[in-house]
């Protein structure tokens, strides 16, 4: 409340103390909640963009590949992939931790920023929360489809199996299979329930009588009452605090998966935090990577997300780069210091082996590449963001692939080493999950509104109850 | 006085209409003070401090969410002990059967537990809040349609033992409230 009213406009002149006291306004220009309305249901109400379908044009060919591809892998077996042995795990289980990282950025903001009341997060908050779900279906499809027999898949649930076996519940693996599908339903709760309030307000504007009836469903008869509000924000709120450690977990018990192992090169107690901050280093990176675009083409969406917001972002980036940086040079140490021979091995091979390209790239491109948002120059002009947070991407991806093909590829005899090379399925899977996730995306943007409206409205200095009383 | 809706329906409640969210929370305040129970106030986003000016008390959601995680906790330690330690007692990666393998069943507690909690929590909110409801009587009043997106409203149900038409009316009115109507059902 009190930071509600230090945005509100004073009464009186500005003493020095008040100045002090007062914030920059969140939503730039003036803009009424009338124009939040407006202007977030015109691009789903309005007629459908050309640059839309052009990028339909684009997205929907390469999901179609990635499906193809899946059946193709199902009908052959998993051999059509380049894993091999030694390499057992390799692009599938790089992309999956890769696409699952990128979620956490998502539910950082929508969780742990709400929890630590950053109010800046109400205008980027839906966007990237639907950008986590649609990371998640991506990482879901390798886990799945990994496994060769994926109508065995069942054999994860917690059921017994026709040998009236029960599941290793002591298995990190099955660990994962829990953490990521409640991270995954979750995330789909809280996205919903933050929609209701918008789906009320597209209702509400309907003109025809389907969208009337498909937004009047989803909307559940949402009526904006404060009997309804004062359930609602308390669930908002539990949702954010469960989702919280929820986020945290799930990449630790993803790094599990190799930290529980005696490989060296994985077995390492840094895995579970390092694996956080380089997830939510690589997710912001992506949610930089689509709204940059995004609000390219909706210019107006700068008076909400603004530069501020951007500056904001890349400070977030550079910090759990160092982050990452300070994990990957505490490796490099506790392998010499460790005086493991196996351990100090298989970093040598990382540094200086075979993929000495992806170790590098990885090192160039997450720690090197984000120092520039040291200068507030890269922060704040567009284009330079867009191009640096590209390192990130592509970074997180090499140190994923670092972690397990690197590492599987040296084991401890060298009768057992191996080199893995994907096939052209392995490449063009990983690209159609692109497609995938852009033909989401897109969705998303057509039809539901990106920007969280009452949030938003909720942060103008109007909606304070004493906007325009004197100050006590 | 307007009226919305079948006028052969019995009536809901008369509602009328803010322009800002000040307006709203001081209306809120008197409308307490009168002494009024079956009533609202709808805005487009929650308003700080509205429950005060109601005089709601905190919701009961939490302790729901509190029970569905206990839930969720208590299924994770049967299914884990239950299936690990009696059913089908197997000894893999040298693990115990017994309680010392506990610390390898907490990841699937601590999930469960976020899951059950979440699900109370969002279907607890819906119960609470009597949805999902596919109508409303205030759905009939064309300018309710504004609730979602800048306006604000009051609405003293017929409900509420204190409620008779015209007092309500007097009452809004003197509030500040305009387009003061009475709402029907269908």
């Amino acid at each position: 409340m009190s930071n509600a009213s230090a945005t509100a406009e004073p009464a009186g002149p500005l003493t020095a103390e008040d100045k002090q006291i007062v914030r920059p306004p969140l939503v730039l220009n003036k803009r009424t909640m009338g124009w939040i309305s407006d202007y977030i249901s015109s691009i789903v109400e309005g007629k459908t963009p050309t640059w839309w379908y052009v990028s339909m044009g684009i997205t929907v060919p390469l999901t179609l590949v990635c499906l193809a591809l899946l059946a193709y892998l199902i009908s052959t077996g998993v051999g059509v992939w380049g894993n091999n042995h030694p390499v057992g795990w390799a692009w599938d289980i790089t992309n999956f931790v890769f696409w699952i990282g990128i979620g956490h950025a998502g539910t950082l903001i929508s969780a742990i920023l709400f929890l630590t009341r950053q109010k800046w997060r109400t205008s980027i908050n839906r966007a990237a929360e639907a950008m986590t779900l649609f990371a998640v279906v991506c990482a879901g499809i390798y886990p799945a489809l990994h496994v060769g027999r994926v109508w065995m898949a069942w054999f994860l649930a917690p059921v017994p199996n026709a040998n009236a076996i029960w599941q290793n519940f002591r298995s990190p693996l099955l660990w994962d299979v829990f953490a990521v599908s409640t991270y995954f339903t979750v995330s789909v709760l809280f996205w919903y329930t933050g929609l209701i309030p918008d789906l009320a307000t597209l209702r509400d504007r309907c003109t025809t009588k389907i969208r009337k009836f498909v937004y009047g469903v989803l909307a559940l008869g949402w009526r904006g009452g404060n009997r309804q509000w004062r359930h609602y924000e308390m669930a908002y709120l539990l949702l954010a605090g469960l989702s919280t450690p929820l986020v945290l977990s799930v990449h630790s018990v993803v790094s599990f998966d190799f930290a529980t192992s005696v490989v060296p090169g994985w077995h390492t107690t840094i895995f579970p935090p390092y694996f956080v901050a380089g997830a939510i280093f690589g997710g912001f990176a992506m949610v930089l990577t689509i709204m940059i675009p995004a609000c390219a083409i909706y210019k107006p969406l700068h008076d909400l997300v603004t530069i501020n917001h951007v500056d904001k972002m890349c400070k977030i980036i550079l910090l759990t780069g160092s982050i990452v940086g300070y994990a990957y040079l505490m490796e490099l140490f506790i392998a010499w210091y460790g005086a493991n021979p196996y351990e100090r091995a298989a970093f040598w091979y990382r540094a200086f082996g075979p993929y000495w390209w992806a170790y590098w790239s990885m090192m160039f491109c997450n720690v090197i590449a984000p120092q520039f948002f040291w200068f507030k120059f890269f922060r704040t002009h567009l284009v330079w963001v867009w191009i640096i947070v590209q390192f990130p991407n592509a970074g997180m991806w090499f140190e994923r692939f670092v972690i397990i093909a690197t590492t599987l590829a040296r084991d401890f005899a060298p009768s057992a080493w191996g080199m893995f090379h994907p096939t052209w399925v392995d490449i063009c899977t990983f690209v159609g999950t692109f497609g995938l996730f852009g033909t989401l995306f897109l969705l998303f943007i057509r039809f539901l509104p990106m920007i969280c409206m009452f949030e938003v409205k909720a942060v103008l200095p109007e909606a304070d109850p004493h906007h325009g009383e004197a100050h006590h | 006085m307007n009226a919305v809706g079948n006028p052969t329906a019995p009536v809901y409640g008369i509602a009328a209409e803010f322009s800002c969210a000040r307006d709203l929370y001081h209306a809120a305040e008197k409308i307490r003070d009168a002494g009024f129970e079956k009533w609202d106030v709808f805005s487009p986003f929650p308003i700080h401090g509205m429950d005060e000016a109601m005089g709601l008390k905190k919701s009961i959601l939490g302790k729901f969410v509190f029970l569905g995680g206990l839930t969720g906790f208590l299924t994770a330690v049967t299914l884990e002990f239950g299936t690990s330690s009696f059913l089908y007692p197997l000894i893999v990666a040298g693990k115990p059967t017994n309680l010392y393998t506990v610390p390898a069943f907490f990841p699937v507690m601590f999930e469960l537990t976020i899951l059950l909690s979440a699900f109370t929590a969002v279907f607890g909110m819906l119960i609470l809040n009597g949805l999902p409801r596919l109508n409303h009587q205030l759905f009939n009043w064309d300018r309710f349609k504004k609730v979602t997106e800048d306006k604000f409203f009051v609405a003293i149900e017929a409900q509420d033992p204190k409620f008779s038409s015209r007092s309500v009316r007097d009452f809004l009115e003197s509030l500040g409230g305009q387009n003061i109507t009475t709402i029907h059902g269908d």
